[in-house]
């Protein structure tokens, strides 16, 4: 029997068994002897110089070992960002900028300790006037920041790469366009929410600092555990190869755990300080509040076209959330949008983005970000296009997209090459299910329960496996933590003497199932078997340099550096199996296990004797190193660009305003599939969230700039009971970016999902007037609407 | 998520903790902890001491009283669903009972912590009150019976005192109740943004009599006393439903929170009261 595994076949994950058991390791599972636990004095208020702090209760207080303020922690610096960012003190400096801000550090010998001391502290604030409308913050109304002449950090516009005068004329011809007497222009403002991203697993940090080695051991429930490894060393002033990052499982990421946070330094900085392991973990409370939220834009999106489904021009000015501070990638996010910003179509398409800090937390990565914005702006008037014009939707996006003929490397007209794509037989598969004539089919159907049915669909296209290297020349990179990265991946493959593997690895999973994929990489290159290949992941003691997980890159990219790495592996076993077997190299072919010449599988030799031999130098053919293990670097010529089509019917309950998803499908294209089975997980968590957004999910601030959602109660999280069965299907346009023709999967089902699922709730309304309902669609919210629509009616 | 200190104990008898909760003003009763232990890891709520009774023996059962059923403290969420007693005798708690919280929740907490809790969005005081329940509260100085409708006080106010345990929820037999909500997840999930339960007794096809409470809306679980004005000596029709509904929050003060505003609640309190009326005059035919 067969155990090694061909790519694209389905293998059960690995690591499954030790986290539904509970028997997973997490950075809250340690307890080191003589640790001291942390808990912050938080800000109350959103913005207000601190008048004073007084310490001395809390300094007395059972348990307490030190109690940090600002003037303890200055000398570190702003914890870093991207330029043209506003970057964050470690603990509140003078001034809060947003509710929940760290502005105290207490560390006592239990955590309930601890928290009691935080009641003791004693902080006086003189409140500020706050920033909190995007229109406001847009308008300097007010000012979040002193000594800063403007709320807008940055703007990013598009065309990517075309100045003032060429962003004039497109103006110019867009009004042209307007002019003209058969075309139609459809407008609409729109909400993009503020998002609470909820890993089940909070954030937490363990330091444990060895006096003796002068040696820094971090534990961090992080996607960039490299990153946070360097950052440490960089701001700590310890060199790089005397600290080591570990991440082991962690609890869910969706790019929240992507940013460096500030106490992710000042946990290391405190156990140096007090020579003791330290650890935080964050509340959920905190999590709420304190770990980066995601999405908060305030956009109006532009369709100009003909009346018979031709658009001429696309435009979206939105202003940008970022929050009170920026970490690593707050103002990148809303330039992923640009990537996308014309999705799949070649019309003309001006965006300006106006990046914007507000008294309120910090935005950053969160499952898709910038990229199920930019789709949502699009693809929403996309929609109201369609129904003022009187057309098939479907048709409406077929008639405008970028034709298969373009690729590969097409151009979009936000001045971006595409790797490959056949956006119409794309859409077209899924016109043709029977899945989507089902639907059709009940939309239409009478119905005697009074409820309203609604068909919404939608299609997407998606930059990610970031990649390319030279993104960082753009400045997005880790510079600022003091070592140099760039968007490429690493992976090294080593075969043992007794023909086991192991396969280490910088990125690392948060669910995203490492543990199954890359075994399935490397055994479906060396005919190993499955179980006998070992992933190690999240360790920087042994792991290559590489920068993380996030923007679904780490199959594309890492996992095409194991790829490679494998390869390297395979050619030299192969040289030594034909010397063994006094074959021609040529003829070697690796499966079940071993080695074999082509067309006599009996002329075989078993991993085993082939890494005897490689560990044996002497043994080896004349010219070969001794050794049998290979690391390689990807470096990604471009991002990867998978894309799809998503259908869902809703029913409304128009006396409440309940939204029912009934059915729900896509087809997507990620390329040559590694793992159905993952990919498919992929894709049910992606629409999960996409619908969480859609209709319930909002990160809600009051005038005054308090979260009101800064908890489970009042911050509904999508659960199985709240989504369908998902009908998935698949078309495969492999990529040409990378040796294994993959793309990224892990953001793709959100991308998808919040605009088809309001596309579907307008379109059961529509006959009611509503053009539109924005998210989250709660039920009070499509009530409304639909009372504003009989009211003007 | 840290509480404050606090001194636990678990008597294994209800006169201990009886007699526990007596001298220990400051004590705190926990039956299933759902909605005590996040208060309390909030901060929101530190009781010096709490008061566990999960361990007192003959406080589990759901028993058949002849004209009435009663619910121990004890008896968890899941049970009071599953319970045939209760489905076929109280049918609005069952289905209450059935969408409180998640699964996890149901497994832990009780119908009786539910009502001493008195969540203002909570399920079951609205079935408890529409099925005319009756509270049974002991203390060291013995036991004391309150009726459902002067049991919800305020909001989290119950008119159970710091020395009582309420040791039995009494619901007289009801062959025709319901109670349906919107949650705030849509559907039944969650919290109710709105929700009522409504029980009728008919009499030669007219309704003879009814109760008909609200939950979501106001400041407690609360009395629809215009609905169920308007509903009783009427042959339960649509044109008497409609009658009710419109009076559903009569003398209700409606309450805006992050789930709606007081006009749309107050809507679906006439709404949700029309379908638990439609329901229960369904089952009593």
């Amino acid at each position: 029997m067969s155990t090694t595994s061909a790519l694209g076949g389905v293998v059960r994950r690995r690591e499954d068994p030790a986290l539904i058991q509970g028997k997973g390791l997490y950075v809250d599972d340690l307890n080191l002897h003589g640790m001291l636990h942390v808990a912050f004095v938080r800000s109350p208020f959103a913005h207000a110089k601190i008048t004073s702090i007084d310490t001395a209760a809390a300094q007395a207080m059972p348990g307490v070992r030190a109690v940090y303020t600002a003037d303890d922690v200055r000398h570190l610096g702003l914890l870093p960002a991207q330029a043209a960012a506003i970057g964050r003190p470690l603990l509140a400096d003078g001034e809060v900028n947003h509710m929940g801000e760290a502005v105290v550090m207490v560390l006592a010998e239990t955590r309930a300790q601890a928290q009691d001391a935080v009641d003791a502290v004693d902080a006086d604030y003189d409140p500020l006037p706050v920033v909190i409308d995007l229109k406001e913050a847009l308008a300097n109304t007010n000012l979040v920041h002193e000594g800063v002449e403007s709320n807008t950090l940055i703007t990013w516009t598009a065309p990517f790469g075309v100045e003032e005068d060429g962003l004039n004329e497109l103006r110019a011809k867009i009004d042209e366009y307007k002019a003209r007497d058969d075309v139609v222009t459809v407008s609409l403002e729109m909400v993009n929410q503020r998002l609470i991203p909820v890993a089940i697993e909070p954030r937490s940090v363990v330091a444990e600092w060895s006096a003796g080695y002068q040696q820094m051991t971090v534990h961090s429930s992080s996607q960039t555990i490299g990153a946070v490894a360097s950052a440490v060393a960089g701001m700590l002033g310890i060199p790089y190869n005397q600290v080591r990052g570990i991440a082991p499982e962690v609890g869910g990421g969706f790019g929240a755990k992507l940013a460096l946070y500030a106490d992710e330094l000042l946990i290391p900085w405190a156990a140096r300080e007090l020579d003791a392991p330290v650890k935080y973990t964050e509340t959920r409370r905190e999590a709420a509040s304190n770990t980066i939220q995601g999405r908060g834009w305030l956009g109006t999106s532009t369709i100009t076209g003909t009346r018979d489904g031709q658009v001429l021009s696309y435009e979206i000015d939105a202003i940008c959330d970022m929050g009170a501070y920026c970490q690593d990638l707050t103002v990148a996010i809303p330039f992923l949008g640009v990537f996308v910003g014309s999705g799949q179509y070649g019309f003309d398409t001006r965006m300006q983005l106006d990046c914007v800090v507000t008294n309120k937390q910090t935005t950053d990565a969160y499952r898709g970000a910038g990229r199920p914005e930019a789709i949502y702006y699009l693809e929403r008037i996309m929609d109201a296009y369609s129904r003022e014009i009187g057309m098939d939707p479907a048709q409406v996006r077929m008639k405008n997209y970028i034709p298969s003929e373009s690729f590969p490397g097409a151009m979009s007209p936000v001045g971006f090459a595409m790797d490959t794509g056949d956006y119409a037989m794309n859409l077209q598969t899924m016109l043709d299910s029977p899945e989507y004539s089902a639907m059709k089919a009940a939309r239409d159907q009478p119905r005697s329960d009074g409820k309203l049915v609604g068909l919404g669909m939608s299609t997407y296209v998606e930059a990610c496996g970031f990649g390319p290297s030279a993104l960082v020349d753009l400045g997005f990179s880790w510079s600022g933590y003091g070592q140099p990265s760039a968007f490429n991946g690493s992976g090294l493959v080593r075969v043992n003497p007794d023909g086991t593997a192991n396969v280490i690895i910088g990125t690392g999973p948060s669910g995203q199932g490492h543990q199954t994929t890359w075994a399935q990489i490397v055994s479906n290159e060396l005919g190993i078997e499955m179980d006998k290949i070992r992933v190690t992941h999240g360790d920087t003691k042994d792991a290559p340099i590489t920068i993380g997980t996030f923007g679904s890159r780490s199959a594309a990219v890492d996992g095409s550096a194991t790829f490679e790495a494998s390869r390297k592996v395979r050619e030299k076993a192969a040289r030594i199996a034909a010397d063994l077997l006094e074959a021609s190299e040529a003829d070697i072919q690796f499966a079940d296990g071993g080695a074999h010449v082509a067309g006599s599988p009996d002329k075989r030799v078993e991993w085993a004797a082939i890494a005897e031999v490689a560990y044996q130098p002497h043994r080896m053919p004349d010219g070969e190193e001794g050794g049998l293990e290979a690391h390689a670097i990807f470096s990604p010529g471009n991002a990867t660009w998978p894309f799809g089509s998503v259908a869902c019917l809703v029913t409304v309950d128009p006396e409440t305003g309940d939204v029912s998803i009934e059915q729900w499908m896509s087809v997507d294209d990620c390329g040559n599939v590694i793992n159905p089975m993952i990919v498919d997980g992929q894709i049910h968590g992606g629409i999960a969230q996409g619908v969480g957004q859609a209709l319930f999910e909002e990160a809600i601030y009051d005038d005054e700039g308090n979260l009101l959602t800064a908890g489970l109660i009042d911050y509904p999280i999508v659960t199985a009971v709240d989504v369908p069965m998902f009908n998935l299907s698949r078309t495969t346009t492999p990529t040409d970016v990378n040796p294994m023709g993959v793309k990224g999967i892990g953001e793709a089902g959100t991308i998808g999902a919040a605009q088809t699922l309001v596309n579907a709730v307008v379109d059961a309304l529509a006959p009611l007037g509503v053009k539109h309902v924005d998210m989250p669609m709660r039920p009070r919210r499509v009530w409304q609407a639909i009372q504003d629509a009989k009211a003007s009616a | 998520m840290f509480p404050r200190e606090f001194e636990y104990v678990a008597p294994s008898s209800l006169d201990e903790a009886l007699g526990t909760l007596a001298s220990n003003p400051g004590a705190k009763v926990m039956s299933g902890g759902m909605s005590l232990i996040p208060l309390m890891k909030l901060r929101l709520f530190s009781p010096e001491l709490v008061v566990d009774i999960a361990r007192i023996d003959g406080l589990d059962a759901i028993e058949d009283r002849g004209d009435h059923i009663a619910i121990g403290a004890l008896v968890r969420h899941e049970e009071t669903a599953a319970s045939p007693l209760v489905q076929e005798h109280a049918a609005a708690l069952a289905s209450a009972a059935a969408w409180t919280g998640d699964r996890q929740v149901r497994a832990r907490g009780t119908t009786c912590g539910a009502m001493a809790h008195a969540d203002i969005a909570a399920d079951q005081p609205a079935a408890a009150l529409a099925l005319g329940a009756t509270m049974v509260a002991a203390s060291s100085g013995g036991t004391r019976e309150i009726a459902a409708a002067d049991f919800f006080v305020d909001t989290l106010t119950s008119a159970l005192e710091t020395n009582e345990i309420l040791t039995e929820v009494r619901i007289p037999k009801s062959s025709a109740s319901a109670y349906d909500k919107l949650g705030r997840r849509g559907g039944h999930t969650d919290y109710a943004v709105a929700g009522a339960a409504a029980s009728v007794a008919m009499s030669g096809g007219t309704v003879s009599s009814a109760g008909i409470a609200l939950t979501g809306v106001g400041t407690k679980p609360t009395l629809a006393a215009g609905s169920v004005e308007a509903i009783v000596g009427t042959d339960g029709g649509a044109d008497a439903i409609a009658g009710a509904v419109a009076r559903a929050t009569e003398g209700v003060t409606v309450l805006e929170d992050l789930y709606g505003s007081a006009e749309y609640k107050a809507h679906l309190a006439g709404v949700y009261v029309g379908r638990a009326l439609e329901q229960a005059i369904a089952a009593s035919h």
